[in-house]
């Protein structure tokens, strides 16, 4: 158990150093311009996760809430010519925002008719930003968007510096979700998951709890969306769509729904097929269906829950053997 | 007596599944509540748990009245349940499932969890303890970190009442808690019921088995087609004519035996 810990540390500590110098080490720009999508595509599956890998609603707005913080930093920093960071928090704000008082009504309902329900959510969002022209650009998209301002002598213009930044949130996005899960409130959304009634029934405000799950989802795609913006400049109304929550979607299912590790292995294990595979164009497609459906059938919690399981199968094993052997020494005491 | 139904009725469409039922709890007792299956047992303890609305009537706990409160409110005032099918988290640890059992007298929020206060820490800690002297109470200790999958239907009862008691409360109620247990291990779970009240627990309980509702109840209520037919200790309800003709019929004999 101990040692488990201790590998996963160093592992961790590991990957970690990797990814800190690998700017250092490359001078490939189209790699860590990848590796930078990597992270913010994490980040905004992190947000999924949480709502429905933890608490059991599986939203189909989580695009729109990513396209909506994308958007909102545009239209902050360019059309109302806000300073980056005010624009920047005000976009985490107006997301969680916008995600309340859509979680609220979107909350009455449950398992496929939230499905269903947030899927529509997804498209109005899409719809409006496709629509509303004087303000999105419409489907020309939004461009001129501002990189990061900097703070005091950290600046943001190259893609090196950008890097950093958007590694800085990540890093804190997954400190923050990981004291999340190993919390109380933790322990209160996987309560509703597993049995709503149950919850309720010893004392669980599965009202409150799933709102706060809803809005900390919305809060993840709308710093996701953010960093998108002013990282590609350009946006347009496409990163709404629904095909890029399917793609959250399969990013979260491979890599382990519901687990701490699965949106970090399964975003950057499908990004990187993907990238292998750029020969095949949209064809692609015929090899990631059947790779998904294998792995649903049978790993139903992805690489990271099928890891933790055979762990726990293995753990479990030992044990019978030990306390096996355990009788065994007991009868040749009894017996000498 | 520690709650009191009056006139409580329960409708769905044209069915009337519990009809103008008047009950008491009676505190620091087992009470009991019988019936023939579909009698509206379960949803009388739907009514008072606040799992949904009664259609009239209503139900007080403790002089006050809690009618229509939500359920997670009506557990926070000391009032538990178990379901008839225990719904546990089967993948869990036996622990894992307990801890959170206490959560509603704790305080800590979000940001207590993101910051990892002192509070989220010592909370955690009560909980922790809390689940440990719950999983001791219905023996089951030796078992806090088997997943739940793994447990006899008998083991997972218990857990299923140590997560009620985790709540810490007052008045429990128990839908058919031996169901699907061997009659050794019903005596067992007799035997905790009679150990909750020990502890100042006053328990509620529907059950089938004869037996042991004439054993360890002392307050009975019997329900028919939704009403109430009967209420009384054990000796009062053997010899009620109506209850021997509606529910107990030519058996009767058997029974008592
Ligand atoms: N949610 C519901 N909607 C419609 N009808 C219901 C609902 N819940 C229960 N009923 C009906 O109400 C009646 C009483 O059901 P209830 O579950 O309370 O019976 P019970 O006494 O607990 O029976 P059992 O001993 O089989 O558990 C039954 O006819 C049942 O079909
Ligand atoms: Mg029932």
């Amino acid at each position: 158990m101990s040692r488990l810990l201790l590998n996963k540390r160093f592992a961790l500590s590991g990957l970690l150093l990797l990814v800190l110098v690998l700017p250092l080490i490359t001078s490939n720009a189209y790699m860590i311009r990848i590796l930078i999508l990597t992270f913010i595509w994490t980040i905004a599956v992190y947000g999924l996760n949480l709502l429905a890998g933890y608490t059991g609603y599986l939203s189909l707005a989580h695009a729109g809430f990513f396209a909506l913080g994308a958007y909102t930093l545009a239209i902050l920093t360019v059309t109302v010519g806000l300073s980056y960071w005010l624009a920047f928090i005000l976009t985490l704000v107006f997301t969680s925002i916008v995600g309340a008082l859509i979680g609220m009504i979107a909350l009455r309902t449950r398992e496929h008719f939230f499905a269903i329900y947030t899927l529509c959510v997804g498209y109005i969002i899409y719809l409006i930003i496709y629509n509303w022209e004087g303000m999105t650009g419409g489907v020309r998209g939004f461009i001129g968007i501002p990189s990061p301002g900097s703070i005091g002598p950290l600046e943001f213009n190259s893609q090196i510096s950008n890097y950093y930044l958007v590694l800085f949130f990540l890093v804190l996005t997954i400190v923050v979700i990981y004291r999340i899960v190993h919390s109380l409130q933790g322990r209160t959304f996987m309560a509703i998951r597993n049995s709503e009634d149950l919850a309720k029934t010893i004392g669980i405000s599965t009202t409150k709890n799933k709102l706060i799950a809803f809005i900390l989802s919305t809060f993840f795609a709308g710093l996701a969306g953010a960093l998108f913006a002013s990282f590609t400049r350009f946006i347009g109304p496409e990163i709404s769509n629904i095909t890029m929550t399917f793609d959250f979607l399969v990013y979260l299912l491979i890599g382990g729904i519901g687990t701490l590790s699965g949106p970090v292995i399964g975003t950057f294990i499908i990004v990187w097929i993907s990238q292998e595979l750029q020969f095949l164009q949209d064809y692609r497609m015929l090899v990631f269906g059947p790779i998904l459906v294998i792995l649903i059938i049978f790993a139903p919690r992805g690489i990271s829950g099928f890891i933790i399981d055979w762990n726990l199968k293995r753990k479990a094993k030992k044990q019978q053997i030990e306390s096996m052997k355990d009788m065994e020494n007991n009868q040749e005491v009894k017996e000498g | 007596m520690l709650l009191e139904t009056v006139n409580l009725t329960k409708k769905f469409g044209g069915l009337t599944a519990v009809d103008d039922v008047s009950f008491s709890v009676e505190k620091g007792k087992i009470n009991a509540i019988i019936g023939p299956n579909g009698a509206g047992k379960s949803t009388f303890f739907n009514l008072v748990s606040g799992y949904y609305p009664p259609t009239s009537g209503q139900v007080f706990f403790k002089g006050e009245e809690i009618t229509r409160l939500p359920s997670n409110k009506i557990a926070r005032l000391g009032i538990a349940r178990t379901f008839q099918t225990t719904n546990l988290f089967e993948r869990a640890t036996v622990l894992d499932n307990i801890i959170v059992g206490n959560r509603l007298r704790t305080q800590s929020n979000l940001w207590d969890a993101i910051l990892r206060t002192p509070r989220l820490k010592r909370e955690e800690q009560k909980c922790l303890d809390k689940a440990y002297e719950v999983l001791d109470f219905v023996n089951l200790t030796n078992h806090a970190h088997s997943v739940v999958e793994n447990l006899t239907q008998e083991e997972k009862k218990r857990v299923a009442f140590a997560l009620a008691l985790a709540t810490e409360p007052e008045l429990v109620f128990l839908d058919e808690p031996a169901a699907g247990v061997n009659p050794d291990e019903t005596e067992g779970l007799a035997e905790l019921m009679k150990k909750m009240v020990d502890h100042g627990i006053t328990v509620c309980l529907i059950e089938h088995k004869m037996q042991m509702i004439m054993s360890i109840a002392e307050n009975i209520m019997v329900l028919n087609f939704g009403k109430k037919i009967a209420e009384g200790t054990p000796e009062d309800i053997m010899n009620d004519e109506e209850v021997i003709k509606a529910y107990l019929g030519g058996e009767r004999h058997a029974e008592v035996k």
